[in-house]
């Protein structure tokens, strides 16, 4: 599993072992202030990095 | 005094994993660590009865053994009910901790289990009952009983029972009035030197304490891989139909996305206490993000995005209840052969 979030220090609490840095906590995987096309592409990058850490051994990216 | 003790089928000798289906059955007198715990009681108390049942049998009929036992320890007119020790094992803690439980508050009389630390029973049943910290070693058997019989004791003279540290049992988060010949200010200061200095003292104030998990192992091949979306942002459809509450939600739900490339506003809604729902609302891929991972399904970077998502609201929920929601989630998921998850967070 891997943990899109925007209050990071909550998740290392936890010990959640793949975090990922999200946009904000009212839109973790989105940015009401970016035009459409670029919110979607932002989107798609945190997915991609949330992606990769599925495929690293979890302690790379603690 | 009279005393009803439960016993799984491994400590009754009935055999190991393939003797775990055993029904439940009364056997008179102190059976295999019964015995032992009869002789740290004294003469005061008698081990009349014992229980025993199978670790499946348990926890696949909680209800009714729990009914069942319930007779049998009324019948025995007994002053003290005793179950376990269980030390790791979790099946056999759950049901020592549910079957406590039900003994104390409907027949009002003390019920003591023993545990370690990490078994499930020992979050679900802390707070509701004594439960003796076993350690995970099978061999200190007698150390485990002799502290539950020593506070079953207590229990049965209605003497005061210690701080845990003193008896032996997993924190209770009892707080307790006691005079103490220290200030505040003084307490702390000793405390704050101890630590500085590398002592040993004991905090007043215990924080929470989160086990660590292990990390599963990399997915080796993500294009073949089946991804669920799972979040705690309290996205579900238009209606909430299973009444996820917005704050210390007590369940989860799946929800279909088969077939769907895009969350659209007007099919959802958004049920969370804790933050500006306004974003979400207007497009719910901004916490369940859909749009995107179909995308990439089709890219092939994925092999499978999984045909629901799954939602709950963390917020303000206690510890033990979000570890039982995500015990639920994982074991779900687990059945529906999803190979790897995203969880988004608010």
């Amino acid at each position: 599993m891997a943990q899109i979030t925007s209050v990071m220090p909550v998740a290392k609490m936890v010990g959640a072992n793949r975090v990922i840095q999200g946009n904000g906590i009212v839109s973790p995987v989105g940015a009401p202030d970016l035009p459409p096309e670029e919110e979607k592409k932002l989107r798609e990058r945190i997915l991609r990095q949330a992606l990769e850490a599925l495929q690293r051994e979890a302690d790379a990216n603690a | 005094m009279r005393v009803v003790h439960y016993l799984n089928q491994f400590f009754a000798g009935i055999g190991g994993e393939e003797a775990a289906g055993a029904p439940p059955e009364v056997r008179d007198g102190a059976q295999g660590p019964g015995r032992l715990l009869q002789q740290l009681l004294g003469p005061e108390a008698q081990v009349t009865r014992t229980l025993v049942c199978g670790d499946n049998y348990a926890a696949e009929n909680l209800e009714q053994l729990t009914a069942w036992a319930l007779d049998r320890v009324r019948e025995a007119e007994a002053d003290l009910f005793v179950a376990g020790p269980c030390f790791e094992a979790g099946r056999y803690g759950v049901a020592t901790g549910a079957l406590c439980a039900a003994v104390q508050q409907q027949l009002g009389i003390p019920a003591v289990t023993g545990m370690a630390e990490e078994n499930p029973g020992v979050d679900l049943y802390r707070k509701d009952l004594y439960i003796i910290d076993s350690g995970t070693n099978v061999t200190a058997m007698r150390e485990a009983v002799s502290r539950m019989a020593s506070l079953a004791l207590r229990l049965l003279a209605g003497e005061e029972v210690g701080p845990p540290s003193e008896a032996g049992y997993h924190p209770r988060g009892l707080i307790r009035d006691a005079f103490v010949e220290e200030t505040a200010a003084q307490r702390l200061v000793r405390m704050v030197y101890a630590k500085a200095t590398g002592a040993k003292y004991e905090s007043e104030l215990r924080g929470a304490v989160f086990p660590k998990v292990p990390a599963p192992p990399p997915v080796i091949d993500l294009s073949r891989a089946k991804v669920a979306i799972v979040t705690d942002g309290g996205v579900v459809p238009k209606g909430n139909p299973d009444r996820i509450q917005g704050n210390a939600a007590q369940n989860w739900g799946a929800y279909s996305i088969a077939g769907i490339d895009d969350l659209r506003a007007e099919d959802y809604e958004i049920t969370h206490g804790g933050y500006d729902k306004r974003y979400v609302e207007e497009d719910p891929d901004r916490m369940v993000p859909v749009d995107v991972m179909r995308e990439l399904e089709r890219q092939g970077v994925v092999g499978k995005v999984h045909d629901q998502f799954i939602s709950t609201s963390g917020l303000a929920n206690p510890i033990a209840n979000s570890r039982r929601l995500g015990r639920e989630i994982a074991k779900k998921l687990k059945e529906d052969g999803v190979d790897a998850v995203i969880l988004v967070s608010a």
